[in-house]
């Protein structure tokens, strides 16, 4: 069992890299989870397998999702992989969070090895494969419908970054079935994920996956930004863009600069680890800082690369639902662009204790308090922006205002950490757990399920249901405080990060607060899927097609739910902010819903397989690489690069959607706007609501 | 008024603008890429774990000889531009493409025999970090030049399967744009690895 079966064709795999083989051996409790999981991800796909078989969706699935350019359907796709992986990552939270729990002067149910894998995949999953996906997703969704766009800038490229993260998230799911995962968290530090500490497979499947994953984030960036730059519709001017374009703009300019360090770093870990480079390793002239450099350099912005998109949302939802315009609207393009800047200033503050002066900790201090100022200016503008308007608390908002409170004592204890002589004495216990929790739920989590829900209805035409809706928020924010407060004090108290077994009992209490909390993040996680699947079931009743449940203000409301494939029949005409909304409302001289005088054909691109096949085999690639299949590595690269040589020499890539047809489209569309009942604005959370609202 | 098939093949130059935009800013990208190995290269020029020195190792005619490879090539990059901006006969582009092709495999064989030379030298990347770290740094702009070669051969092939449609003048600019920044980094590289190595 612990000899390589067949190192020409396989590797170094051997029998006992299956988890169901470890668990026949040894059938300790962390094996029989690490069997479970591997097995629960086996039945899983054959499942999905055997229900696409049943019902004969496969085609359906390939044509109509899976090779499709369309950036409304690639953002789908984006958020669907979130939410799977999400779903992974919480439940291992949830195992971390029981293990700490008995593991009280008792080795607990996991070995060490277990544990450590658990927060490496927990944390990697989270930032690279739950929100990375998710805000990118978002963006790719809303954002051309926001500026008038019939799609990205690069459609076909834009599926080639869909397909290398999902690659990745593959790699980390092959994890669960053979081989173990890195233990070294999900920064990877070296010298300890170095050959000469972890020669096992898993610091390589951490490798390849994060470089898929930052591979296919530098795409987006590079895309998002482009299209923000130059598909604009016409008349719409920066100034005039919905903020959460801003934001989605300055987490585009952050992915195209900061992503490049990550990808340097794991290359240069790759390098050491397969060629004996000296780069970080503790001998020979290696230098492990430059790794935490490197890191941190993406690692800080990757920070606000996760938190703006959210704060666009706030902005629109905030707006939205105060029914009023957004306050201060250009301080918050400034605070966005000033956070985006200084994002790069502070990498520092991530190892305030690694060796450097008391000066240059100092400079990087201030640095990162001064972060707070922008950070500030939002909060204040959003306060002002409900204040004496007519705020309906619907699911986004109610996610927005929880935003509000949260993170700000998040941003307290960001404050504290910010100053290095205190940093000292927190360094690596809980209370940075529970800070960065604190920023990144409300921040992150909870900003993405406010757009989830907001955008819901015209993503698939039907509201999502409003009481399990509030059931999951509440779950949440409960889940988040029980889970995580206990944490600020375990930390202050000096428990360490990481730890697998506990020897201080008078922790146990604040332990068993944050396994309940945890619990409830888990069943808050379950309401999701529950209210998925009654709105689904209820759709007939929840349908908006007139696309405008929420009185919205800017362009994507004022299209059909779900929109078209080229979303807009005539691209509009934009002269300032709120457009649509000025328009319902007669502040402005043109009507909403104006009839064009003529319809074009439209120019929308072809499916093409060559996305998926790029991402797919790069993953195949980089699993012959992590197993030392040289064969497999290299066949993967070369099906990889001749399916991109193949598409640029594809001539044949667009199709023309006649006048006609769009015509027709777009009558049917008006026809049912004309009938449709208009409702007022507080009883949008009813079935009355068809998606037109009260002028 | 619908288009013609042939019309929607040929994007307008309005997305001509946009492709332009997007390479510039991956180049962009890629330039953090490098700019982040420079700055690693600068930090562990002392790491030599007692092993081969730049100053023992770098040889300057090799690699001046090389720069002037890369430039020639850049030069004559520039003139197949002129020559397809121009209309001027495919013979012409093609010359001038083969032309930089083999200047760029010219360069590349030289630089292979430099990375031989030093490992005949016993100055392989295993031997120390500052060899590490250059092994990092100049090798990867020789994959570069290496995808470039590749790439060019591949627009060789499309000029003459499919002639010069939109997309093919479109990726020939492309490549023309990545050409020449290859240039720019191999002369960051001139300066601050080989000359900088004798300098210290």
């Amino acid at each position: 069992m612990n000899t390589p079966v067949w190192p020409l064709l396989l590797g170094r795999f051997e029998w006992r890299d299956l988890p169901f083989v470890r668990a026949i051996l040894d059938p300790s409790a962390s094996n029989l989870v690490g069997a479970f999981a591997g097995g629960l991800v086996v039945v899983g796909a054959i499942v999905v397998a055997l229900v696409l078989t049943r019902y004969g969706k496969w085609r359906y699935l390939w044509s109509e999702w899976l090779t499709s350019l369309d950036h409304k359907k690639i953002g789908i796709l984006y958020i669907a992989l979130a939410f799977v992986m999400l779903s992974r990552a919480l439940v291992e939270a949830v195992l971390m969070r029981g293990q700490q729990a008995v593991a009280i002067n008792t080795p607990g149910f996991l070995t060490p090895d277990h544990f450590g894998e658990l927060f490496s995949t927990h944390g990697s999953i989270m930032i690279f494969f739950m929100a990375m996906p998710f805000l990118t997703g978002l963006i790719n969704f809303v954002m051309p419908l926001q500026i008038g766009a019939r799609d990205m800038a690069f459609p076909w490229a834009n599926s080639v970054a869909l397909w290398l993260t999902a690659g990745g998230a593959g790699l980390m799911m092959a994890s669960l079935i053979v081989g173990q995962f890195s233990t070294g968290g999900w920064t990877g530090y070296p010298p300890f994920t170095e050959v000469a500490f972890s020669p096992d497979v898993g610091p390589d499947y951490w490798i390849w996956a994060v470089s898929l994953g930052s591979i296919g984030s530098t795409m987006a960036g590079i895309n998002i930004a482009c299209t923000l730059y130059k598909q604009r519709a016409p008349g719409m001017a920066f100034m005039a863009m919905p903020l959460f374009c801003w934001t989605s703009l300055c987490t585009a300019i952050l992915m195209i600069f900061a992503m490049p360090p990550l990808t340097v770093a794991t290359a240069l870990l790759a390098l050491d680890r397969y060629l004996g480079f000296h780069m970080f390793t503790n001998d020979l002239g290696g230098n492990m800082m430059n790794y935490a450099n490197l890191f941190w350099l993406f690692g800080h912005p990757e920070v606000y690369i996760l938190i703006l998109p959210a704060f666009g949302v706030y902005s629109e939802v905030v707006s939205t639902f105060s029914t009023k315009e957004l306050y201060g609207y250009t301080s918050l393009v400034l605070a966005t662009m000033v956070i985006a800047v200084l994002s790069f200033t502070v990498w520092v503050h991530h190892f305030f204790t690694m060796g450097q002066s008391a000066n240059l900790n100092a400079v990087f201090g201030i640095a990162t308090m001064t972060i707070g100022v922008p950070t500030g200016v939002k909060i204040y503008d959003w306060i002002w922006t409900m204040f004496r308007g007519e705020v309906r608390f619907t699911v986004p908002m109610l996610y927005a205002l929880a935003f509000m409170m949260t993170f700000v004592l998040g941003g307290f204890t960001g404050i504290l950490l910010a100053m290095p002589p205190l940093d000292y004495l927190v360094h690596n216990t809980l209370f940075l757990v529970a800070h960065f929790h604190n920023m990144l739920i409300p921040g992150l989590l909870y900003g993405m399920l406010a757009g989830y829900h907001y955008w819901f209805p015209k993503a698939f035409g039907f509201r999502l249901d409003e009481k399990w809706g509030r059931i999951a928020f509440t779950c949440w924010v409960v889940g988040f405080y029980l889970a995580f407060m206990p944490l600020y004090v375990l930390g202050a108290s000096g428990m360490a990060r990481r730890t697998h077994e506990i020897f201080d009992p008078s922790f146990r209490p604040w332990l068993y607060v944050a396994m309940a909390g945890a619990g409830v993040l888990f069943c808050a996680l379950g309401s999701l899927f529950v209210q998925l699947v009654v709105s689904i079931r209820n759709r007939d009743a929840l349908r908006v097609f007139a696309g405008d449940p929420w009185d919205g203000r800017t362009l994507e409301w004022s299209i059909a739910s779900p929109p078209p494939e080229y979303n807009f029949a005539v691209v509009p005409n934009v002269d300032g902010r709120d457009i649509f909304y000025r328009r319902k409302h007669a502040e402005h001289q043109a009507p909403p819903y104006a009839e064009p005088y003529a319809y074009e054909d439209i120019v929308m691109p072809r499916n093409s397989a060559s996305g998926v096949a790029i991402g797919v085999f790069a993953a195949v690639s980089a699993f012959g690489l992590i197993w030392h299949m040289w064969w497999l590595g290299v066949a993967g690269a070369v099906v990889g690069i001749a399916a991109l040589v193949t598409r640029s020499f594809g001539r044949d890539q667009h199709r023309i959607l006649l006048a006609a047809d769009v015509a027709r489209e777009d009558r049917r569309w008006r026809a049912a706007l004309a009938e449709a009942r208009s409702i007022s604005r507080h009883t949008e959370m009813t079935t009355a609501n068809q998606g037109l609202a009260e002028r | 008024m619908s288009k013609t098939a042939t019309e929607i093949e040929q994007p307008d130059a309005e997305q001509d603008d946009t492709a332009l935009f997007g390479f510039w800013i991956f180049l962009m990208s890629d330039a953090v890429i490098f700019a982040l190995l420079f700055a690693t290269y600068g930090t562990m020029t002392q790491a030599t774990a007692g092993g081969p020195t730049a100053a023992a190792e770098f040889k300057l005619v090799p690699t001046f000889i090389e720069t002037l490879l890369l430039l020639t090539s850049s030069a004559t990059f520039g003139r197949a531009s002129v020559a397809m901006k121009y209309d001027e006969p495919r013979r012409v582009l093609f010359f001038w493409l083969f032309v930089t092709l083999g200047l760029g495999l010219v360069f590349l064989g030289f630089e292979a025999k430099d990375f031989a030379d030093m490992f005949a030298d016993g100055a392989y990347p295993s031997r120390s970090g500052f060899l590490s770290a250059f092994f990092a740094l100049v090798p990867l702009h020789g994959l570069h030049v290496v995808a470039g070669c590749f790439w060019l051969i591949v627009m060789i092939v499309q000029v003459r399967v499919i002639g010069l449609d939109r997309r093919v003048k479109l990726n020939l600019l492309r490549l023309g744009l990545f050409w020449h920044f290859l240039d720019v980094v191999w002369i960051a590289i001139f300066s601050v690895v080989y000359l900088g190595g004798h300098i210290a």
